[in-house]
């Protein structure tokens, strides 16, 4: 054990665990793999909370570059960030992508011994948020912020900070509601026994207790926990349309008028505890129905990837400025790795612009000055200065979520299309046994089976299946990666006969990328370019490290990093260049590639390049879905792979190269408008128009903490090509729902026997409801579990 | 048997101080988070000093 631990102590850092490739910073008999991670323990060290190395091994994450903060000591945007402000503290809460483990937790919720103006903090580990109370005279809520940040823990401030929605209220009250109705429904349940037993003598004596106390309970569940169906019900009406709620709203109105008129009367037992009983278990349905996955976002737009302010240059002088106040005209300063948050132009610097967000394309385009810089653009290399143009909400990116391109109007569901006719058979029913009854002159029993059929033929088991089938499938999916927003997105899905494809990131993983070199290197130079790598911590330096995978080292000097370029420095006595063609010097034949160049005393070498690798099992998914579907493929990018590509489908499909994210959304409305249910499938934000619009949006991602664009949908890119099997899976979910509601109606008929005779005894009433309920979720549950090892989904 | 009045009584008013109970813990936010607390309660309280070797292990040496 203890040999193990130090093995592992030696060859990874004490803080990240991350390889050390031989390049250890030694600290208090510790190794780290850079001064970040040494830090970091150095200032846990010094507030005594190394207690964090115990819970977890290397319990740190890696991290590379501290943002600019100081638009957090302007006012008006700290205003909006905060949950609440008095004299003496100030909550906050920030969203911490870093939060991976317990270490963390114990980390952060022991901020007040580093900083003691910091009252508490709290974590919510699933959502990965922290809230922190301080007190502001002593600390600014940019102190919190570094705090949290030079301890790797950087939180993300983006614009939907800002617009912060609220959701959790509507979970709330239907946990409250469903309390109350569970509380009365136990409670009727206990009065109503001795008259389901039969009464003696002695308790025919509480009998008139115990139905009014059955009254009282029935009134909040009718008026308080029913409200919404009557809400919903009204409001249908009022669109001469009839949902599954209107049936419902009319038996509860029902079942409490008769209640209410037995207990008044005292002419026998009401119908409380199937009143009850009813509600208690459509709020459980409904409660089932609106889980979902409250730690996955599934709403973001170009908010969450905005920062929520930007520096300007006024009179020269720096200024940060929320994003929402900027003007035409204002000029911006967009340091490395900033995103340009408005259209703008370019006024000055050397503007490398990663506009993968706009479009896609993953290289970065080179714009000269006085040319226009498109919202999203991400600089990579020296700050730039440019000028807005258009105001943040009407730039060509954002100008896609604000106008209204959605056309999706009102989409009905089975419930809601049966529900008509359910209501129609129900209401033929019920006028037909009153009728017979009436023309029979026994007004009594008119009004008996009226109720009695409307009471029994309760589309309660509708109301059910539903949302425990396809919430049941909901799990099935997640087990296998795949996130689905909600149940009604799932028959969404069942319907779709249409796929488009995204390429980058969706079709190809950015994960596994593989390292080629363009030619062969010895190990000399090998060597060399290894001893200046090291130095650097750009992604693309690490990946290639990993790949030469040499653990001797030379020393180097003069190692000078250029943003967004490249690096050089001194190995052995030779200059090596190692980045982009910018930074190789003039005059020397380069190979027209992509990638990290590599130059070693004037004599170029070659490249690095890093080829996409297209997912797993490609080709078989595709043979699979090209019998049920229409597929097509829009890509941003150039079409450089169209070959590659190309042979995963059949020759007639249509794939087309270099969409702008507006030509990929008019796509799928031209598909849409000839009549078919499109299955969209994209990564990024250019993708997230296209997303919207389709009918059933799924975002691919390999890290499901990461951000994804609004979608109905999350899925993993290693669980892609289960795809068809998902598609079947939510297709037999609906024939589950289609079966239960035959026994349901089999049900009814036994029901419906006894109540158009008039003689429906409530206590009938109160069993064949549980049973049939309990019947069809053990059915819809066992139906579901068989489809899905048919599916290979468990 | 007019003692079931009174008895009738005690249980629903016992039967609302929970409901009321329940009520309280679900403004009071108790069920919004559901994960953290359960790590939280593991945590050992502050010790000056720092055991240098970890866990199960002293359990058996002795």
């Amino acid at each position: 054990m203890e040999t193990k631990a130090s093995v592992l102590a030696n060859s990874a850092c004490y803080h990240c665990g991350e390889d050390l490739n031989g390049m250890a910073i030694s600290y208090d008999d510790k190794q780290f793999c850079c001064a970040g991670c040494k830090g970091v323990y150095q200032i846990l060290a010094e507030n005594n909370m190394c207690n964090y190395y115990a819970y977890n091994d290397t319990p740190g994450k890696r991290f590379d570059q501290h943002s600019h903060f100081e638009y957090l000591d302007e006012e008006s945007i700290v205003k909006q960030l905060i949950d609440y402000q008095d004299k003496e503290s100030t909550i906050v809460t920030f969203f911490i992508p870093a939060i991976h483990c317990s270490s963390c937790i114990w980390l952060l919720e022991h901020l007040y011994k580093i900083n003691t103006a910091i009252y508490s903090s709290r974590i919510d580990f699933i959502k990965k948020e922290v809230t922190i109370s301080f007190k502001k005279q002593e600390i600014s809520l940019r102190n919190v912020v570094e705090t949290l940040s030079t301890m790797g823990y950087e939180p993300t401030i983006s614009l939907q900070d800002v617009v912060k929605e609220n959701g959790k209220s509507v979970n709330k009250e239907i946990i409250l509601k469903i309390a109350i109705a569970g509380f009365c429904m136990g409670n009727v349940m206990l009065f109503s026994f001795p008259e389901y037993f039969g009464l003696t003598n002695l308790e025919k004596e509480f009998q008139y207790l115990f139905s009014w106390l059955n009254l009282a309970f029935s009134i909040p569940v009718a008026f308080y926990c029913g409200k919404a169906y009557f809400v919903s019900a009204l409001a249908s009406l009022k669109h001469k349309h009839i949902n599954l709620d209107t049936p419902l709203a009319l038996i509860i109105a029902v079942l409490f008028i008769r209640t209410a008129i037995s207990t008044l009367f005292n002419n026998g037992p009401g119908f409380a505890d199937t009143l009850t009983g009813l509600v208690f278990l459509l709020l459980m349905g409904k409660w089932v129905k609106q889980r979902t996955y409250h730690h996955i976002s599934f709403d973001r737009d170009y908010r969450s990837y905005f920062p929520i302010a930007i520096t300007t240059i006024k009179e020269g002088k720096e200024k940060p400025v929320a994003i929402n106040e900027l003007s035409i005209g204002d000029r911006l300063w967009i340091r490395n790795g900033e995103l340009v948050p408005a259209d703008s132009i370019l006024m000055k610097g050397d503007a490398w612009m990663d506009m993968s967000f706009v479009t896609g394309e993953t290289e970065p385009q080179q714009k000269v000055l006085g040319e226009i810089i498109y919202a999203g653009g991400k600089q990579m290399g020296e700050a730039i200065e440019v000028e807005v143009v258009k105001l943040v909400a009407q730039s060509y990116l954002t100008g896609l979520w604000n106008k209204a391109h959605y056309t999706a109007g009102f989409k009905e569901n089975f419930n809601d299309s049966v529900a008509k006719y359910f209501s129609l058979a129900v209401f033929i029913i019920a006028f037909g046994a009153a009728g017979y009854w009436v023309f029979e002159n026994d007004s009594n029993k008119a009004w008996a089976a009226f109720t009695a059929v409307i009471i029994v033929a309760c589309p309660c088991v509708l109301a059910l299946s539903t949302p425990f089938t396809l919430s049941a499938i909901l799990s099935v999916f997640d087990q296998k990666g795949f996130y689905v927003k909600n149940t009604d997105a799932v028959e969404e899905l069942a319907k779709c006969n249409a796929i488009v494809f995204d390429k980058t990131g969706t079709l190809t993983s950015t994960e596994n990328a593989k390292v080629h070199f363009s030619a062969t290197l010895s190990p000399e130079d090998k060597m060399l370019i290894v001893s200046l790598l090291r130095h650097s911590s750009h992604p693309l330096s690490r990946q290639i490290l990993t790949s030469l995978d040499v653990n001797q080292f030379y020393a180097i000097s003069k190692y000078k990093e250029t943003p967004g370029k490249g690096i050089k420095g001194i190995v052995n006595g030779k200059i090596v260049y190692a980045g982009s063609t910018r930074i190789v010097p003039f005059g020397i034949a380069i190979a027209p590639l992509n990638g990290v160049h590599i130059v070693i005393d004037s004599t170029y070498l070659g490249c690095f390049v890093v080829a996409q690798e297209w997912r797993n099992d490609l080709a078989v998914l595709m043979n699979k879905l090209q019998k049920n579907f229409k597929l097509k493929v829009l890509s941003g990018d150039t079409n450089k792979d169209e070959k590659a590509l190309s042979r995963f489908f059949a020759p007639a499909t249509e794939i087309k190269f270099e969409q702008s994210p507006k030509q990929k959304l008019e796509a799928i409305s031209n598909l849409q408008e000839k009549g078919s249910s499109v299955m969209m499938l994209g990564d990024g934000l250019n993708d997230a128009g296209a997303l919207k619009q389709s009918d059933f949006g799924i975002a691919i991602t390999d890290n499901i903490n990461n951000f994804t664009p609004g979608c109905d949908a999350i899925l993993k890119g290693s669980s892609l090509h289960y795809l068809s099997n998902f598609h079947q899976l939510s297709k037999d979910g609906l024939k589950v729902i289609k079966i239960s509601f035959a026994i349901a109606i089999a049900y009814n008929c036994v029901g419906l026997y006894y109540a158009v005779q008039g003689t429906l005894y409530p206590l009938v009433a109160a069993v064949l409801m549980p049973i049939s309920t309990i019947t069809i979720i053990s059915f819809t549950t066992i139906a579901t579990r068989f489809f899905a090892r048919k599916n290979k989904l468990s | 048997m007019n003692i079931l009045y009174f008895l009738v009584g005690c249980s629903l008013v016992m039967a609302l101080i929970f409901l009321a109970a329940f009520i309280w813990s679900l403004k009071n936010g108790q069920h919004d988070d559901l994960h953290t607390p359960g790590i939280r309660i593991l945590f050992d309280d502050e010790v000056e000093q720092l055991p240098t070797t970890k866990t199960d292990q002293d359990h058996f040496s002795e």
